[in-house]
């Protein structure tokens, strides 16, 4: 018998899971946007996702070096918020700008308060939100996809979202952006590749498919509503732009959504609405980043609201009903 | 009102998927060889302690009583083997309490007291009396002295008795063995109870990881004269972590939520474990009280896994030697199953009247996941039977915020470990809300010490206005 025996409190047993598993299978969620995005937008996609990855890592050993806490890159949550930025930015963006976002998304937007989990707002959202208000030029140029098999540098071009609010351009075919054959942020593009990522992540549990149903059904009521009016195309409005990106990684994200899943519901209805308000009346084509940050500003709120009945108070407040009658 | 049995349970909230691992389902049960020595400490049950009734060198035999206590909440204990009583000495139980107990040494003659004879019930009052003569407890762990359960306030009636046979605990099988090996005396069990406390349907609930013992009883309930008119009936349970918690139970059960607070009798219903009602049966027979007990000894450290039948007050070690001994350095000993379970600091402690199962842990069931920060996945939330939010509890038990504790229900809590089990940070989940809930008592208990103070201060200003007057 061992001299000393291990006394602790119960539970004794733990399921076999961690942070750093749910992380990584993430990532491996991510890998179809990341070869889609490789695959449309050649060496550029390479260059801005190592870039992104590299600045997200070094930004948080950096930070916890700083504040001399114990060192949490081990955890993948860094390579997470790196590829879900570079995701989230045109292919052809100056390495410079993604390097800042990458900072920004993990000095700012995480460490700064507290680090994993702490986060109020989606670190990846933040920080291309900060590029998209202090870069709107480059954050809005967009190269064709296969621009590198024509031999010309780069050509420049509108997303489907853009030409629906200018109202000109030719659209690209349904199944060019379903196969994400169109111009756009490097992994917002593919539908496809995000919606294979979308459902390893509900196969493994690791996502409520509320959260995206609820979200990309809302924007598809809304814009539906909104063709009788205007020239809104529902299946351009679902299919393109940050929709299916920020539906399935961006508004699943754990720390900065609600944790029941009444208040999931909430936060992606709310989305939507944002999401839809922006479109049709903003002055931005696009308004999906800005959606899930106003909602996860209001997720305490939300938490609060839709917090479920505890076992037992429920019968308790009939019966005092009851008393009071 | 209406009663019926349902056929499929009611919505239970929450729950987690935790591995069954009842290796020894199919091990029927051993009666270990007459150890040499037994030690009875004289609290084996919630309430007030036994005074022991002999003195050191004293002959005594089975059955014989050797504590006993005025308290209502208590239970008498009996001599387990017959022999000499050896020592008088101080134990210390599992809570840090230290408890007088008894060694008695044995003669390996195991002799029944003369004294032994069936109880003669005429009445409830009778069938209290003699429940508590057996010195009967609890037999499902927690053991809340079973005849104070079965005494009904005037102001109460009970319609429903619901016997606990989920075993929901990984490894722990001696309730399957208790149903598969003595079907016949569960079964007369219950219906005693239900006899002489008049209850009007009797449901057994068993987790659905028991088909045998649900298809056995189900059969024997359906050959039974007695339930010619159908007032007991089998409930299948789901097979998900806790379904034996009695908040979780009655609510399969009954479709209703037992608040916290109150009792399962404010509901109309009754719960015994299936081994006790077992027991019952057997006792209003013979007269034998409570002298042994079926222990499942499970566990990565022990060679072979077993159901013993063991004389209450046999040492841990005597128990290890009949499995077989260790087969791998033990890192951990806990009584009862792997989530609710008690960590032991040694293995000189005894089988006790409530002790269901030991399990002797070695290097592979040891948890040695890092424990990180909270990622708000939600996963404790989900599998909360309680519909708790066992992440914020944490929060604010570390941030010492008593009135979010109490906002956020924290006495509700049943302490049944699926938020921790669940948790990937690994968080200590139970153990902050265990912390929590001392928090709420202490400031409870000092409110009350104020009121009183100041009730007294009020009092004596009052008595000396009057003097002065």
């Amino acid at each position: 018998m061992k001299e000393k025996l291990i006394v602790s409190s119960s539970p004794h047993l733990r399921k076999n899971n961690s942070t750093q598993r749910i992380m990584l299978d993430v990532i491996i969620a991510m890998i179809p946007a990341v070869i889609a995005s490789v695959v449309f937008f050649g060496y550029w996609a390479v260059i801005t996702l190592a870039v992104s990855i590299a600045s997200c890592v070094l930004s948080e050993f950096v930070c916890r070096l700083v504040m001399k806490r114990e060192q949490t890159i081990g955890d993948l949550s860094a390579i997470v918020t790196g590829i879900l930025l570079a995701l989230n930015l045109p292919a052809n963006i100056n390495p410079f700008i993604t390097a800042f976002g990458g900072v920004v998304a993990i000095v700012v937007a995480k460490q700064m308060f507290g680090g994993l989990g702490q986060n109020f707002a989606n670190p990846a959202m933040t920080a291309r939100i900060v590029l998209l208000v202090s870069f709107p030029v480059h954050m809005a140029t967009w190269v064709e996809p296969f621009f590198y098999t024509s031999g010309v540098d780069a050509v420049t071009t509108a997303t489907p979202l853009g030409i629906l609010a200018e109202g000109s351009g030719t659209m690209p075919s349904y199944l060019d952006m379903f196969l994400g054959n169109i111009a756009g942020s490097m992994g917002e593009t593919s539908v496809l590749a995000i919606l294979l990522g979308g459902i390893y992540l509900v196969v493994r549990r690791i996502i409520n498919p509320l959260v995206p149903l609820t979200f990309v059904g809302t924007v598809a009521a809304i814009s539906g509503f909104a063709c009788i009016f205007t020239g809104r195309d529902v299946l351009v409005d679902i299919l393109s732009g940050g929709l299916m990106l920020g539906a399935f990684f961006m508004a699943t994200d754990y720390a900065t959504t609600p944790v029941n899943w009444r208040g999931k519901v909430v936060f992606a209805i709310g989305c939507g609405i944002i999401t839809m308000l922006i479109r049709l009346f903003g002055s931005l084509p696009e308004g999906v980043s800005y959606s899930i940050l106003l909602m996860n500003v209001l997720t305490p709120y939300i938490e609060v609201l839709t917090r479920t009945k505890t076992f037992g108070m429920k019968k308790a407040r009939k019966e005092r009903k009851q008393s009071e009658v | 009102m209406k009663l019926s049995i349902p056929l499929k349970p009611f919505k239970t909230f929450g729950g987690a998927k935790v591995p069954h691992r009842k290796h020894t389902h199919s091990a029927s049960s051993e009666v270990i060889p007459t150890p040499e020595k037994v030690t009875l400490p004289m609290q084996m049950h919630i309430g007030a302690p036994c005074k022991p009734l002999v003195k050191v060198g004293q002959q005594v035999l089975i059955g014989e009583k050797i504590g006993e206590s005025d308290t209502f909440i208590s239970a008498p204990i009996h001599a387990t083997v017959s022999g000499k009583v050896s020592a008088l000495e101080k134990v210390v139980l599992t809570d840090g309490k230290i408890v007088d107990a008894i060694v008695i040494t044995s003669d390996g003659e195991n002799t029944l007291s003369p004294d032994i004879q069936p109880p003669v019930i005429n009445s409830t009052e009778d069938f209290v009396c003699a429940v508590r003569e057996s010195g009967l407890v609890g037999l499902g762990g927690a053991g809340f002295p079973t005849h104070a359960k079965v005494k009904i306030p005037k102001d109460k009636t009970i319609h429903t008795l619901l016997i606990n046979a989920a075993e929901c605990e990984p490894h722990i099988t001696s309730d399957h063995r208790e149903m598969l090996e003595n079907a016949d005396r569960v079964i007369d069990g219950m219906f005693s109870i239900a006899k002489y406390l008049n209850i009007k349907q009797i449901i057994i609930g068993i987790e659905s990881n028991k088909p045998d013992a649900i298809e056995l009883l189900k059969e024997k309930l359906a050959a039974d004269s007695r339930n010619a008119n159908g007032i007991a009936g089998v409930l299948s349970l789901r097979a998900v972590y806790p379904q034996g918690a009695e908040k979780v139970l009655i609510q399969a059960a009954t479709g209703k939520q037992l608040a916290t607070g109150k009792l399962p009798s404010d509901l109309g219903c009754l719960i015994m474990n299936v081994t006790t009602v077992g027991f019952i049966s057997d006792y209003l027979k013979t007269g034998i009280p409570l002298v042994t007990k079926r222990i499942t000894v499970d566990g990565s450290a022990i060679s072979i896994p077993k159901n013993v039948i063991a004389p209450i007050g046999t040492k841990l070690q005597d128990i290890v030697e009949f499995c077989g001994g260790y087969q791998e350095e033990v890192q951990k000993i806990l009584l009862g199953g792997p989530m609710m379970g008690l960590a032991i600091p040694s293995d000189n402690f005894q089988v006790m009247k409530q002790s269901n199962g030991i399990l002797f842990l070695g290097e592979q069931d040891i948890n040695k996941k890092r424990t990180t920060a909270c990622i708000h996945c939600g996963s404790c939330v989900t599998v909360c039977p309680m519909h708790l939010e066992p992440y914020a509890l944490e929060e604010n038990m570390n941030k010492r915020i008593t009135e979010r504790l109490r906002k956020l229900a924290v006495m509700t809590c049943i302490e049944c470990g699926s938020c921790s089990f669940v948790c990937p940070a690994n968080r200590p989940l139970v153990h902050s809300i265990r912390l929590g809930k001392n928090l709420i008592r202490k400031e409870d208990a000092e409110e009350k010490a104020k009121l009183d103070a100041a009730k007294a201060k009020t009092e004596s200003t009052a008595s000396t206005v009057k003097t002065n007057a």
